[in-house]
């Protein structure tokens, strides 16, 4: 805990209800289609109702990235949902994509909002139909192509044209610094398969062997196709209320228990200061100065794996395993398996479960904690349901964290 | 051999801030901002020193010499017709913590190392000086 504040403020939220619209590859649906299927389901697994809704939050919203990225904006899907609100957020700045949960969480924590819709919806599946994965600010299209300012100047001349070429940049200094091994890598890839053969809303479920990870094409060493995430198309949902309603659930409420959002490296891909980590080192250490919960107390870890390597980060910055030890921690798999020390990914991840940007992560831990995870549910020793869970998302220079907790504490 | 880059150059837009590094080829030599008042390369280049925050910031010829801090050896084909080719970040010689995001040229697959010592070369397409980098060619002490 911080010397300076007395109580960790994202506490007095809690998440109190949990959606999700259909998922699939390309499902050829609006994005406000999807938001709306799974606003109301969070909505009604909160047992509100749309009246009770004052506070609405995504990221990033307004049309920001390639097509298919943002989904809709807070007024279109205020306005489509006949909301009354006092208070809205969106944006694509801040820490990771559960930066909308974490503004949530502070504006119920200000007395700003009673209960926060907060969504995150893509269709990238969909946008990128038969063609490739795109790149981030790839090509214009149509014409001729138009010239690049920004932080894309640095890389797009070169061919860095997507976060998959950046982020193996950081998978080949681990291998140089901790002699990380593509074998190492695909055990991410396959603990996100093998779970993701339970989860029957993920996009791909049939068994991969690390035989077919070797074997996979690859994209920009060492990542090949299976250490990238899968493009999908759906809408995850979470209403984040005061922790004063944790009673009037039918279900278990979730506690935020402490947001890490801090990045003191410098903001970008290229210039930060370790190559091995980024901002994930950053955010994980402020989450961890605002609570007493330790690593050994987190029952069950849902990390970022945009790019399997990124998770591997995460592992570390997070303290499941020392510095550079991620490598031989998830060797043959046990650790990070359902009944491991850490179970990870519980859902398949982003790898096998699709692209849901941070969100589908967040979803996860809440059904772990709740005991909702069915055939894939984690039990710790002694046969209990999960009590605390550490979700991470982004990559690069975008981190946030959090610890969550099943009850209010 | 590994290809020099992607089979099509994205070019950066050039302005009053950028200007400076993407023709400062066109004299054979890589400039990177620095500040006169602390001494700090500052890239990529702005109004300020982060380190100082004076104001008095300039173009200051370097070595052009660096080193592989990590790459990537690139297959996907975001750029169609593209034959794979190597990113890589190199640091400077002159303040390590510059890094400047570049393909190496003239390299085998085998010779690619985090570690590697490499000197500038430039890249010359319409107004811009494209920044490259390849093995170091001569055997002076560094």
């Amino acid at each position: 805990m911080s010397a300076h504040t007395e109580e960790a403020l994202e506490r007095r939220a809690i998440i109190s209800g949990i959606g999700q619209s259909a998922i699939g590859r390309r499902l050829g649906r609006s994005d406000m289609d999807l938001t709306i299927e799974g606003s109301l389901a969070a909505i009604a697994d909160a047992g509100l109702s749309r009246d009770d809704i004052d506070g609405l939050s995504t990221y990033p919203g307004m049309g920001a990235g390639t097509a298919g990225f943002a989904g809709p904006s807070t007024p279109e899907v205020q306005d489509a949902l006949g909301l009354s609100l006092n208070w809205l957020d969106g944006g694509g700045e801040g820490a990771g994509q559960m930066r909308a949960v974490i503004a949530a969480s502070l504006a119920v924590a200000a007395g700003l909002a009673r209960h926060v819709l907060v969504y995150r919806t893509v269709t990238e599946g969909s946008a990128q139909g038969a063609g490739g994965r795109s790149g981030i600010g790839g090509s214009g299209g149509g014409g001729g192509m138009p010239r690049m300012g920004g932080f894309l100047q640095w890389s797009l001349p070169y061919g860095a044209v997507s976060a998959a070429n950046w982020i193996a940049m950081v998978g080949q200094r681990r291998m140089h610094e901790f002699g990380l091994t593509r074998e190492q890598l695909g055990q991410i890839a396959l603990n996100g398969r093998r779970n993701a053969a339970l989860n029957p809303k993920a996009v791909y479920r049939d068994p991969m062997s690390m035989d077919d990870y070797l074997a996979a094409r690859m994209i920009t060493t060492p990542l090949c196709l299976y250490d990238c995430d899968a493009p999908c198309d759906g809408s995850t949902v979470v209403v984040v209320s005061h922790r004063d309603v944790a009673d009037d659930l039918d279900h278990p409420a979730v506690q935020i228990n402490a947001v890490g959002t801090a990045l003191r490296g410098r903001p970008s891909w290229d210039q930060f200061d370790d190559m091995t980590t980024m901002a994930a080192r950053d955010a994980a250490a402020s989450m961890w100065e605002r609570t007493e919960l330790k690593p050994t107390d987190v029952d069950t870890a849902q990390l970022y794996d945009g790019f399997s390597v990124l998770t591997m980060v995460w592992l570390e910055a997070l303290g499941f395993c020392g510095r550079g030890e991620s490598g031989p921690f998830v060797e043959g798999g046990g650790a990070i398996a359902r009944d491991g020390v850490v179970p990870l990914n519980t859902a398949g991840g982003q790898l096998s479960g699709g692209r849901l940007h941070g969100f589908g992560l967040i979803h996860e831990a809440c059904v772990q904690l709740r005991g909702e995870g069915g055939e894939r549910q984690v039990f710790r020793t002694g046969g209990r349901a999960p009590e605390v869970a550490a979700v991470a998302n982004g990559g690069g220079p975008i981190a946030g964290t959090m610890l969550l907790t099943r009850g209010v504490r | 051999m590994l290809a020099n880059g992607p089979s099509f150059r994205v070019l950066p837009r050039l302005d009053d801030e950028n200007r400076f590094f993407w023709t400062s080829g066109a004299d054979g030599v890589l400039r990177i901002l620095r500040c006169n008042n602390c001494g700090f390369y500052i890239h990529p280049p702005g109004p300020i020193c982060p380190r100082c925050l004076s104001r008095d910031v300039a173009p200051q010829r370097v070595s052009g010499r660096g080193r592989v801090e990590t790459f990537t050896i690139n297959y996907q084909q975001w750029i169609p017709g593209s034959e794979p080719y190597v990113i890589a970040w190199v640091s400077i010689d002159e303040q390590p913590s510059v890094r400047l995001s570049a393909n190496l040229i003239d390299v085998e697959r085998e010779e690619v190392a985090v570690g590697m010592e490499v000197e500038v070369t430039f890249e010359h397409v319409e107004d811009v000086y494209l920044p490259l980098f390849r093995a170091t060619t001569d055997g002076s002490a560094r």
